[in-house]
């Protein structure tokens, strides 16, 4: 009997995991079926899900009309440059946090959080004119700077968190023997936070590559990733949503396939610690 | 000697004289996504065989973020963008501001004359051009001709709102999904309140008096709001406070609207039987009126504009001459068919015996002709523009007024509600921005 009610309580649990999986997912699976529909079915009502003509037309006129390898250029540029420069700032001052906190450690992280409760508008102007004034604006560099800026406190409290996880006895031991903060910070406990550094700096690329307030204002033709790209397909009048559905779909396609490929190592980092 | 450091002084003048002449000059054109500007992009090639030292990149962004994008570059001037693709609402502002250069050295084979004189006007400040239209469109009823047939009417060429309102009622048949009128209900001042501004205006109301006094208070306004409330709600599609341009235009492709009050830009579109169910069953005619001397009918036009500050002012004319001339409609009519040419901005196209063949050319250039930038109302007002207040505060106040009465449409509040705080929070900005003393 017992065995009977575990079996179906093992059925409700995996019949919801796979509801919201599915409630998760369906917005991007809805996209990259529209765009393969003409504009016409992709307005139809009741919509259309499986059953109407599947043309390529949408994904040739987007090619035909962007550039889309230079956007997909930028947008790597800008969200590995700055999640690189990121973990170079932050892993040094995650581990100072975590291993040597002072009386204001606890004050500091939370003062850098604040930084994300402001909205990103407040300070959109005296950046733009600090931007125009050191030519920084539409450049790649301008970019890689302030997303390495916004996604800087985020970065460092999670490793923060990870680091914390790991015993201060091991660095102890590490310095015993003699060896010195660089050592200890590059053979030591960067060996040992892997996981974290990895999910981190997938989480964070995942974060820069999807922004789109500041890469939006700050590029025109040279610098614009592929938000600008998608931007470019809405229409005040006119139908759109399949083209822009194929370039959302362009758009999204390498961070998920980083994504599928990376998700063992993001599980790892993300529930790191999560049982003690 | 002599000869060898001859030749190389003529080497050297030569290669600076060739670096000269092929010494390019890179324009960034800021524009929005639309067929007729996506259409241009296309055949750039002329532009490049004609101007081979101009390269021009594009920008091409969603309405609203090119409005927020061009506003901030040409505030701050920071240079992104050496020409702007602005509408008629920010053409009088900036260039009061100082914002924009002159076109008025344009040469004479440009004929600046030709663009039509409503169209000029809403572009013209103290005597100078200040940008050139590109695609120009007024407001106009589009119907079903089936329909309205199996409802036992004709429609005139000038309907009156009481017609169109009888019409809408015997087309209106729920159970089928076929609703009598489908009109703009999502919240904005270019969405819900460019229509009914423009309806307001056929009723003989108006935003502000000539002391700048918000008018929502009248009992134009109130006649306004009510008659529009009762079309939609009685007559009109479930859901229409959400209902912009676009959604109109699917609802009506698909045969689900007997009428529709929209942008006459509309009318390449529900005649395309590539994307519409009804194409051969359309109609056109003039937006309604109430017997007051205006129709309902607004004007609009997509122009380009250089922005004062940009340092390639010579390279960003040339471009804006090629894109706004004569020969460039030539050229769209010669690669894609008459009816794909910018429509709405020189008189020589609609003079054009090809053109006139167009089945919706000759209802766009009256709906234009009937709309009057600089005196939009049966009562004098201080301000020009017909369905928008050419101030910089109307942007925020016409959304804001335009929220009100989507919730009223959307049955949240009742009309008199709606006016009421219309009217309470356009006096308080107004107040505030020093029009109201």
């Amino acid at each position: 009997m017992a065995r009977q009610v575990k079996t179906r309580n093992k059925v409700i649990v995996t019949i919801a995991a796979w509801a919201v999986g599915i409630a998760i997912f369906f917005p991007i699976l809805w996209t990259v079926i529209t765009s393969f529909k003409s504009e016409a079915d992709a307005i139809a009502d009741p919509p259309v899900f499986l059953f109407f003509n599947w043309t390529l037309e949408n994904y040739v006129t987007v090619q035909e009309r962007s550039d889309y390898f230079n956007h997909f250029m930028n947008s790597v540029v800008i969200s590995v440059g700055s999640t690189l420069i990121g973990l170079l700032i932050a892993v040094p001052a995650a581990w100072a946090m975590a291993f040597v906190p002072g009386k204001r450690t606890k004050d500091l992280l939370m003062w850098m959080l604040s930084t994300k409760m402001l909205p990103p508008v407040g300070v959109l102007v005296p950046l733009y004119l600090i931007f125009r004034d050191i030519g920084l604006l539409d450049t790649r560099i301008g970019l890689v700077i302030v997303l390495t800026l916004i996604n800087l406190p985020i970065i460092i409290w999670m490793l923060y968190t990870y680091f914390r996880e790991i015993p201060g006895e091991i660095l102890e031991a590490a310095r015993m023997d003699g060896a010195t903060l660089k050592a200890e910070i590059l053979y030591v406990l960067t060996p040992m936070a892997v996981p974290g550094i990895a999910s981190t700096l997938l989480l964070n690329i995942i974060l820069a590559w999807n922004e789109a307030f500041w890469t939006l204002n700050l590029t025109a033709a040279n610098a614009a990733p592929l938000t600008a790209f998608i931007a470019s397909y809405s229409s005040p009048e006119g139908l759109f949503y399949a083209k822009l559905s194929a370039a959302s779909t362009m758009a999204i396609a390498p961070i998920l396939i980083m994504g599928w490929f990376s998700q063992k190592q993001l599980v790892r980092g993300l529930t790191f610690g999560a049982v003690k | 000697m002599k000869t060898i450091y001859r030749a190389l002084l003529g080497a050297c003048a030569l290669s600076a004289l060739s670096t000269a002449a092929f010494a390019e000059t890179t324009i960034t054109v800021a524009t929005v996504n639309n067929g007729d500007m996506i259409r241009m992009q296309g055949l750039m090639a002329d532009f490049n065989q004609k101007h081979p030292d101009i390269k021009v990149q594009w920008v091409t962004l969603e309405e609203n973020v090119l409005r927020q994008r061009v506003t901030q570059d040409i505030a701050t001037k920071g240079g992104q963008f050496d020409v702007m693709t602005i509408g008629t609402y920010e053409v009088p502002i900036w260039a009061k501001r100082g914002w924009l250069a002159d076109l008025n050295d344009l040469p004479a084979s440009y004929d600046a004359n030709d663009i039509l004189p409503a169209i000029r006007n809403g572009l013209t400040t103290e005597g100078k051009l200040y940008a050139a239209p590109f695609y120009g469109e007024s407001s106009m009823v589009m119907y079903r001709t089936d329909l309205m047939k199996a409802a036992g009417l004709d429609m005139p060429a000038a309907p009156t709102w009481d017609f169109i309102k009888q019409a809408a009622e015997k087309m209106t048949d729920k159970s089928k999904e076929q609703y009598g009128i489908c009109l703009r209900g999502k919240a904005g001042w270019g969405e819900n309140m460019a229509f009914l501004t423009a309806m307001s205006n056929s009723y003989g109301a108006r935003w502000f008096d000539e002391k700048w006094k918000p008018q929502f208070d009248g009992a134009a306004w109130k006649q306004t709001l009510t008659d529009y409330l009762d079309l939609m709600n009685k007559y009109g599609p479930p859901g229409a406070s959400a209902n912009g341009f676009n959604e109109n235009l699917a609802l009506f492709q698909s045969g689900k609207c007997g009428m529709w009050i929209d942008a006459t830009v509309a009318a390449s579109f529900v005649t395309n039987p590539k994307d519409s169910k009804v194409a051969d069953k359309v109609g056109f005619a003039l937006a309604p009126d109430k017997g007051l001397g205006k129709r309902g009918n607004w004007l609009w036009a997509w122009n380009l504009g250089i922005p004062a500050g940009t340092k390639k002012v010579e390279a960003a004319k040339t471009f804006v001459e090629w894109a706004t001339s004569k020969e460039y409609l030539a050229l769209v009519a010669s690669k894609e068919g008459w009816a794909n040419v910018p429509p709405g901005t020189r008189t020589s196209l609609y003079e054009n015996p090809e053109y006139a063949k167009v089945p919706f050319a000759k209802m766009t250039l009256d709906s234009i002709n009937a709309a009057d930038p600089t005196h939009p109302t049966v009562d004098p007002v201080p301000y020009v523009g017909v369905q928008f207040v050419a101030i910089p505060e109307f942007q925020g106040l016409g959304t804001a007024v335009g929220q009100q009465f989507s919730a009223a449409l959307a049955g949240q509040i009742t009309a008199e509600k709606a006016l009421e705080n219309a009217q309470a929070l356009t006096v308080r900005e107004m107040t505030k921005a020093g029009y109201i003393k």
